[in-house]
């Protein structure tokens, strides 16, 4: 058996981020995550700091670990200064190397989160684009959006940005050799491999769920982990 | 230890903010949804504050909704965010002027963890040499955009054009403001007033005449939650965030609300068009909504900049009803042209009945 704890301090966010907790729940008044699903991050300083690895095997392997929103408000409040949200960084990378993230429903969505984000990086040298906001997935974008989307070069060229076009400025067209910069990082760093891993294992539970990942951008599996929600997370069910 | 005083806590946490020189580093989320914004900061800062700032086009993301979606590694992170210092370090510049609340928090967590492991530090520069044979000095300040403003309201607030006072009753309008949580929450000291009464927004608003009004849920985060918005399955935990921060400040009337992160202002606008659709509920008194501005068109609508040249069309929550307020002279027949004068189609209006007052549509 893999030694968690061990791959685990590895990581310089596990280090930073747990210390000892002294089990005072501040952490939790302010967690967004701990609003709204069954998840609290006192939970996870506590049982991480057990150090047990079975548990931990669990923690990797279920749903706990994707629920967290990332906004580091645990790091202000905790009087001992742990941040579950390190913990939880570290946690989240361990469970996509091993592969258990393909365990859980919400774990499941990093292939969702790779092909669009992931690989829009890499294609474009932005995060996102206002083309990957598309209005049928986003309709909370409203009616303005749609307008955007409609008429999008005429509203960004009004907005002053210079869209898609080479030189400086606004969703400028970044140039092919800034790219091949970004990607040689990624391959150096580890970054492409990462992607390749979340990629294969995705793959593997997409055959077992009987799911397509090769018909196209919005393959089945993408439909499948982007939009699946059982209903079960809030602890309330 | 003496207990101080609420509203002079935040004078604990001064940070230092560079006076000129700036390298500007965009935003991916600011880019798409509030891209005048960008050009009004730097119209600000060059026009009106006489200052340098340079862009160097070869820029890139600097990764974080991916970090933060943990698609990305966090050596990857560090070493994209290296190769940005090197593009500060071959203008000569020093001193970082960030658009991106994500980057800001970012780029502060790398220069920490450096610091607190040379190691890793050393590591990636020659990851970055090896990479695309670049290297980087440190810089020397990095300030998120909205401390460059703060740090010039006062001079802004001499040339400004209108103040934030309501023209009918002479009363300063009542502001709440949201502040990115990345901007202060894990680095206190690398914000103006620290993570629990930051600065930087209050003090531009009273700079330009309006009051700053506190509410229960003000340090609460906007729900953007990374996966939690960008995996639609996850959306109920973003627009439930949103609803509890609209639910607290309702009470309070509030005239408009002052963000300082890109992606903050976009949840805020929108989940309230959102809601309003879902539920009918508003939470302004006129069933409107309550604007949302950045900080970029707060100090360019001060300055009398066109709010349409300032991409308030870009917003879902119409403006109209602050601008009215205010007395700021726009032409509503404006709203949606191109930069050539011509009439672009005008967005639908919300279907629902609440929505038709959105002032999508100017009538
Ligand atoms: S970073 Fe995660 S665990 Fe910490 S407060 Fe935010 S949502 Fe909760
Ligand atoms: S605030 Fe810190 S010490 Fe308190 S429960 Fe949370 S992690 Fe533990």
């Amino acid at each position: 058996m893999v030694d968690y704890c061990a791959e685990l301090e590895k990581d310089i966010r596990f280090q930073e981020g747990l210390k000892s907790c002294l089990n005072c729940g501040v952490c939790c008044a302010i967690c967004p995550a701990a609003e709204f699903y069954n998840y609290d991050p006192r939970s996870i300083v506590t049982l991480v700091q057990q150090r047990n690895n079975e548990v931990i095997e669990q923690l990797l392997k279920s749903n706990t670990i994707w629920y967290c929103g990332q906004c580091m408000s645990c790091k202000t409040r905790c009087p001992r200064g742990n941040t579950a949200g390190m913990i939880i960084q570290a946690l989240r990378t361990l469970s996509q190397q091993l592969g258990f993230f393909t365990e859980s429903e919400k774990g499941r969505q990093q292939y969702a989160l790779k092909k669009v984000v992931g690989e829009n990086i890499l294609n474009t040298g932005y995060c996102l684009c206002p083309t990957m906001v598309a209005p049928e997935l986003h309709v909370e974008q409203g009616p303005m959006w749609e307008w955007v989307i409609a008429n999008i070069d005429a509203v960004y060229e009004r907005m002053g940005a210079n869209y898609r076009k080479p030189g400086a400025g606004v969703l400028r067209k970044i140039s092919d050799d800034a790219l091949q910069e970004l990607a040689q990082i990624f391959e150096v760093t580890g970054g492409k491999e990462f992607y390749k891993t979340i990629e294969d294992f995705s793959e593997k539970k997409a055959a077992e769920m009987n799911l397509d990942t090769t018909n196209g951008p919005m393959n089945d599996y993408l439909v499948h982990v982007y939009t699946t929600n059982s209903g079960t997370h809030s602890g309330n069910e | 230890m003496q207990k101080q005083p609420k509203s002079t806590q935040w004078s604990l946490y001064q940070k230092e903010i560079a006076n000129d020189n700036y390298f500007y580093g965009r935003s991916c989320i600011r880019q798409n949804f509030f891209p005048a914004s960008e050009k009004t900061f730097l119209k600000i800062l060059r026009e009106e504050l006489g200052k340098t700032v340079l862009e160097d086009p070869n820029h890139t993301t600097c990764t974080g909704i991916g970090y933060h979606s943990d698609v990305v590694p966090f050596d990857t992170t560090q070493t994209v965010v290296a190769r940005q210092f090197s593009l500060m370090t071959a203008m000569g510049l020093k001193n970082m002027a960030l658009s991106c609340i994500t980057s800001f928090g970012l780029y502060t967590e790398i220069l920490d963890t450096w610091h607190h492991f040379p190691e890793q530090l050393a590591k990636i520069r020659e990851l970055l040499y090896k990479a695309t044979k670049r290297e980087f000095e440190l810089p020397e300040n990095i300030a998120h955009a909205s401390d460059v403003i703060y740090k010039f309201r006062n001079e802004i607030a001499q040339k400004a054009k209108y103040k934030l006072v309501n023209k009918e009753t002479g009363e300063p309008l009542r502001v709440v403001e949201h502040i990115g949580c990345h901007y202060s929450k894990m680095f206190p000291q690398s914000g103006v007033g620290g993570a629990e009464f930051p600065q930087v927004l209050s003090g531009m608003v009273e700079a330009f005449g309006g009051e700053i009004v506190d509410y229960p849920e003000r340090r609460h985060c906007c729900g953007f939650g990374f996966r939690n918005y960008l995996v639609q399955a996850n959306r109920a935990y973003s627009i439930s965030n949103t609803k509890k921060k609209f639910e607290s400040m309702e009470p309070f009337k509030p005239d408009f609300i002052i963000t300082n992160c890109p992606g903050c202002p976009m949840f805020l606008d929108r989940w309230q068009y959102a809601i309003a659709e879902m539920e009918g509920k508003t939470y302004d008194a006129q069933g409107k909504g309550i604007p949302v501005l950045t900080y970029e068109e707060l100090a360019g609508m001060v300055l009398g900049y066109n709010p349409w040249d300032l991409g308030m069309q870009m917003h879902q929550i119409g403006v109209e009803s602050l601008l009215d307020k205010i007395g700021v002279a726009y032409n509503p027949e404006d709203k949606y042209k191109d930069i050539h004068g011509n009439q672009l189609p005008v967005p639908e209006c919300p279907a629902s009945l609440r929505g038709k007052i959105l002032d999508t549509k100017h009538k």
